[in-house]
């Protein structure tokens, strides 16, 4: 068996008094794609906001190729090969669609440098463009990121993730907002992207998580429910109960 | 830059880069800058306008640093400006150092305080961080207030006057405005060609990033408090030689130099010439030193006036002068 990329064990996260994730043990083995479902507030956001740094759990711990990640400031994450999406896009709105990405190339290769040019890193002009180019973005590489259209948004900051070139991408509701054509369009994307990373996906519908994971993960009520393929998830009595039966407008 | 086509009118205009002479304005921005203020002194209705222009207009260009392109807040940059012209007086006058020893301590100085109110404020965001810089910078106009040995208290520090300075085997008679105009031009121009090279450096654009969108940043994975830090110590280190060239100009340090209504006045000239541009800064304390000059010849409540003007620029022009200017350039 492969050793797994990430694992996590027994993670949990308070706010306050509320508990809004408890217990969560899991571990993720490369290139499969793993969905994460549950009805809203079940807890997707926050465990993948604990995965990606943004929140410290409040127990447990999480090891990324082996790695004890606890104490590990936010920045670093992407450093290490954890990148990720937001459930609400979360791009540079006034920089053009190829300066989202080239800055955020230029976090590996400059970031307190005052003295270079700016311009003059040109390997940094080429991982941009190849990002965009990956997300299908090249022909909007010269307009004002806020003035693309909603789904486009949504893919450039999948190519802001992928210019890190994360061995883990985290995509939160990637198709949220998205009308049926841009829908396929990311599904098409994630399907592509999957053939050479590890991927954990939060989202709704249920007909393209069933089309595009490996396996499938159910919260609710901040604990791990079920755990299994997305047949085995399909024909669980309790899954049904607390999530699918509710969401046939999605499925 | 080219733009390749964009499939939607909309794309196709925001696509344009500033183009023509705005471009032009951006690449010469150093030069540029450093031929207006050659010509100042002989625009302006009075030298000692022209000096002020120039040492304010650097006050601004290093804030503009930190407010403009960073998007911090500050309201204490009186202290680091303060303590620029403080170190320089005490340098001279107490221990009698050469006026270009006591010029590298006030910036020192300076930038040392920087650091010190950087990281107690960093972490704060928003208003709080405009408070904690607000109370920090109060607590050092205390400090002086109270070390009155050494600053004079109430009455400022004096007694340092710099009469003459060799600059280069040259001799300059430094009270001779014109001449001394120049000698600090040619500081303002190195702390010009400096801030532009900050601009212009990956460092310059991952400031820009935060300012955009700090979660995004730090989740690029930029070190956010770390890279604010640097920008913070750096505006701080601007206005700190700004402070060693008021000192070294009034050959007085009133302690008002570190009163909160400095740091007001610098984020007031800022705006008004229009914050996140090169130039506007200068423009800013231009026109706000400008309008204290002519309408205080008026009436004693030029305040009221310069107050007005302003607010009406917050509401209707947030761009401020230079910004706006640009923008009608550019065509948007
Ligand atoms: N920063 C926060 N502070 C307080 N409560 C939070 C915070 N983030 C999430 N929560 C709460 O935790 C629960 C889970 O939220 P979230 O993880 O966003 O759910 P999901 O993504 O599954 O819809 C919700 O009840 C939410 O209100
Ligand atoms: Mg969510």
């Amino acid at each position: 068996m492969n050793a797994p990329l990430l694992a996590v064990e027994n993670v949990g996260r308070r706010f306050g008094g509320f508990v809004a994730l408890e217990g969560v043990t899991a571990s993720f083995e490369p290139n499969k794609v793993t969905a994460i479902i549950g009805p809203n507030g079940a807890g997707k956001s926050t465990f993948f906001n604990v995965l990606s740094g943004v929140l410290p759990p409040s127990t447990g711990s999480i090891r990324f190729k082996g790695q004890d990640l606890t104490g590990t400031p936010q920045h670093r994450f992407v450093h290490l090969g954890i990148a990720r999406s937001y459930q609400i896009t979360n791009i540079f709105p006034d920089l053009s669609v190829h300066e989202n990405v080239r800055v955020a190339a230029q976090a590996f290769r400059a970031r307190y440098d005052i003295w270079t040019d700016r311009s003059r890193l040109p390997e940094l002009d080429d991982k941009a463009d190849a990002a965009l180019a990956a997300v299908g973005l090249s022909q909007q590489r010269g307009a004002t990121a806020k003035f693309l259209a909603h789904g486009q948004q949504r893919a450039l900051e999948i190519a802001i993730a992928l210019v890190a070139e994360p061995e883990l991408l985290l995509l939160d509701e990637p198709t949220a907002g998205m009308g049926p054509e841009e829908t396929k369009d990311m599904v098409a994307l994630i399907e592509k992207l999957a053939a050479d990373r590890t991927i954990l996906l939060v989202e709704h519908k249920m007909k393209m998580i069933l089309g595009l994971s490996d396996r499938i993960l159910v919260l609710h009520h901040g604990r791990l429910i079920a755990d299994g393929t997305p047949q085995h998830i399909q024909a669980d009595s309790e899954v049904r109960r607390v999530y699918l039966g509710q969401n046939d407008g999605y499925a | 830059m080219t733009s390749q086509s964009s499939p939607l009118p909309v794309m196709a205009a925001a696509a344009a880069r500033p183009a023509g002479l705005v471009a032009t304005l951006t690449a010469w921005r150093v030069p540029l800058t450093i031929l207006a203020l050659c010509l100042l002194p002989w625009v302006l209705p009075s030298k000692a306008l022209a000096v002020n222009v120039l040492i304010y207009g650097l006050i601004a260009v290093g804030y503009n640093l930190l407010f403009g392109y960073t998007g911090l807040l500050s309201f204490g940059h009186a202290a680091f400006f303060g303590a620029g012209a403080y170190a320089t007086g005490i340098a001279i006058g107490q221990f009698g150092l050469p006026w270009f020893v006591a010029v590298a301590l006030g910036v020192v100085f300076g930038g040392a305080l920087a650091v010190v109110i950087g990281l107690l404020s960093i972490r704060t965001r928003g208003i709080y961080f405009s408070m904690v810089t607000l109370a920090l910078s109060q607590l050092v106009y205390y400090a002086a207030l109270q070390a009155s040995s050494w600053t004079g208290g109430e009455n400022g520090l004096r007694g340092f006057t710099v009469a003459k300075i060799s600059l280069f085997g040259v001799a300059v008679d430094f009270l001779n405005p014109v001449a001394k105009y120049y000698v600090l031009m040619i500081f303002a121009a190195l702390a010009l060609w400096l801030v532009s090279r900050i601009l212009n450096s990956p460092f310059g654009a991952a400031i820009e990033a935060i300012r955009e969108n700090e979660t995004r940043a730090r989740a690029c994975g930029y070190d956010v408090e770390r890279t604010k830090l640097l920008s913070f110590t750096l505006s701080g280190l601007i206005c700190a030689l700004a402070g060693t060239m008021s000192a070294l100009h009034l050959a007085i340090v009133p302690l008002d130099t570190l009163h909160y209504h400095t740091s007001g006045m610098i984020v007031m000239m800022t705006l008004l010439g229009g914050a996140g541009s090169f130039f506007g800064p200068f423009v800013g304390a231009l026109a706000f030193l400008l309008m204290e000059d002519v309408i205080s010849l008026w009436t004693s409540h030029w305040q009221i006036v310069v107050g007005s003007v302003f607010i009406l620029f917050v509401l209707f022009l947030p761009k401020g002068i230079w910004g706006t200017a640009l923008s009608w350039r550019a065509g948007r």
